[in-house]
């Protein structure tokens, strides 16, 4: 409760300054390029939210739905999404360049090394265990973005018939959250409306 | 066939941008299907091949849209490929971005951003296990994969290259003991 209304007076996190175009390339250049076994995502919420405090969480769990939803990479999405949240259109093109120059470069020299990376021994495995650390990073993110949501049944119905059908079953993910997101936000939006009415009523 | 390859890949990787509902991973059959059978820019095999090293090198595991266009027309291919894979999907996610970000601080939105939460932390589980899944390494890597999640509950600033550095030596050390 004390949170909610943390979340709905503080306007959205204002600056002290703006953040340098700089240090937003630097940040997803260097993400790009160590970003190995995907996970990219929480290697984002990790920097942008955790470390830097460019944005809140809700801003970050919003954005990463959208970036869900709309076509396109997931995570190229969700560098546009940050780019623009922190330094608006040229945000946008700072990030999604930065991410992309790294991995563009390291794409093509791998591609003619290919033969000789497969020789090296244990290649194969380490990328394998970098896999499972990339892993471990979302299902840590997962469970954080869901704190809110375990102490709410309508919430948790939602998180569960998500992770059931596009996680387990394997069902297509546009139509699961086109059915899903309409009532969950429903969900919140009676449950949000609720207590200001109280509010308003107790102080006329 | 006459046309310039650079203008074949603009016609061809910039409608899949927007094709990809719900990750890259859409992509790769369509993908496939064009560059092998119909334009075959690239075998069957040596398709394959690029998929498994734009999954192992860093970045998105969709650059291998980078690697067809540098295998057919070099640096000039690469650039145009990538950026007519990456360009008009970023573009539409900047617009709603934009309009999204503009209405912050009403009712409408926050209840929006409130119901949409739990649907990521559904589909950010789920990206996880559809990541074991193309792994394909059984329940030791689960094992790793859930301790590498407790362990980032204990210490959640913890950097990603040394849990990265971690389980890269622990399975290579695995696999040298197992054979």
């Amino acid at each position: 409760m004390s949170i909610e209304k943390e979340t709905a007076i503080t306007p959205r996190s204002e600056f002290a300054q703006p953040v340098s175009l700089w240090s937003l390339y630097k940040l997803f250049f260097g993400v790009g390029l160590m970003s190995f076994g995907g996970g990219l995502t929480a290697w984002f919420h990790r920097e942008v939210v955790l470390v830097r405090r460019w944005m809140t969480d809700d801003e970050f769990f919003s954005g990463y739905s959208l970036a869900q939803v709309l076509p396109g990479v997931n995570s190229t999405n969700m560098a546009v999404y940050i780019g623009q949240h922190v330094r608006g259109a040229i945000g946008s093109v700072v990030a999604l360049s930065a991410l992309l120059s790294g991995p563009f470069v390291v794409v093509i020299a791998a591609a003619s090394a290919y033969r000789y990376l497969l020789e090296i021994p244990g290649f194969q495995a380490a990328m394998a265990g970098i896999a499972t650390a990339a892993v471990g990073m979302l299902f840590h993110l997962a469970i954080r973005s869901a704190r809110g949501s375990f102490r709410h049944g309508p919430s948790l119905l939602v998180l569960v018939a998500t992770f059931v059908s596009v996680g387990l079953l394997q069902w297509p993910l546009l139509p699961v959250i086109l059915v899903l997101a309409p009532l969950s936000i429903a969900v919140s939006w009676v449950r949000k409306d609720a207590p200001k009415d109280a509010q308003k009523d107790a102080h006329e | 066939m006459s046309d310039h390859p650079l203008i074949t890949f603009m016609i061809v990787f910039a409608p899949l941008s927007l094709l990809a509902i719900g990750g890259a991973s859409s992509i790769y059959a369509p993908l496939q299907h064009q560059a092998v059978d119909i334009y075959q820019w690239v075998g069957g095999r040596e398709y394959l091949e690029l998929f498994a090293i734009a999954r192992v090198t860093p970045g998105p595991g969709s650059m291998l849209a980078t690697l067809i266009g540098w295998r057919v027309a070099g640096l000039p291919g690469a650039l145009v490929a990538t950026l007519s894979l990456y360009i008009p999907c970023s573009v539409l996610c900047f617009g709603v971005a934009h309009t999204w970000n503009r209405y912050r601080g009403t009712v409408w939105h926050s209840a929006i951003e409130n119901g949409l939460r739990p649907i990521a932390a559904g589909l950010m589980a789920s990206g996880g296990v559809a990541l074991l899944r193309i792994e394909d390494t059984g329940p030791f890597a689960w094992g790793m994969a859930i301790a590498a999640t407790a362990l980032l509950m204990w210490r959640p600033l913890l950097h990603p290259m040394i849990l990265m550095g971690a389980g890269a030596a622990i399975f290579v050390a695995v696999r040298a003991f197992t054979g």
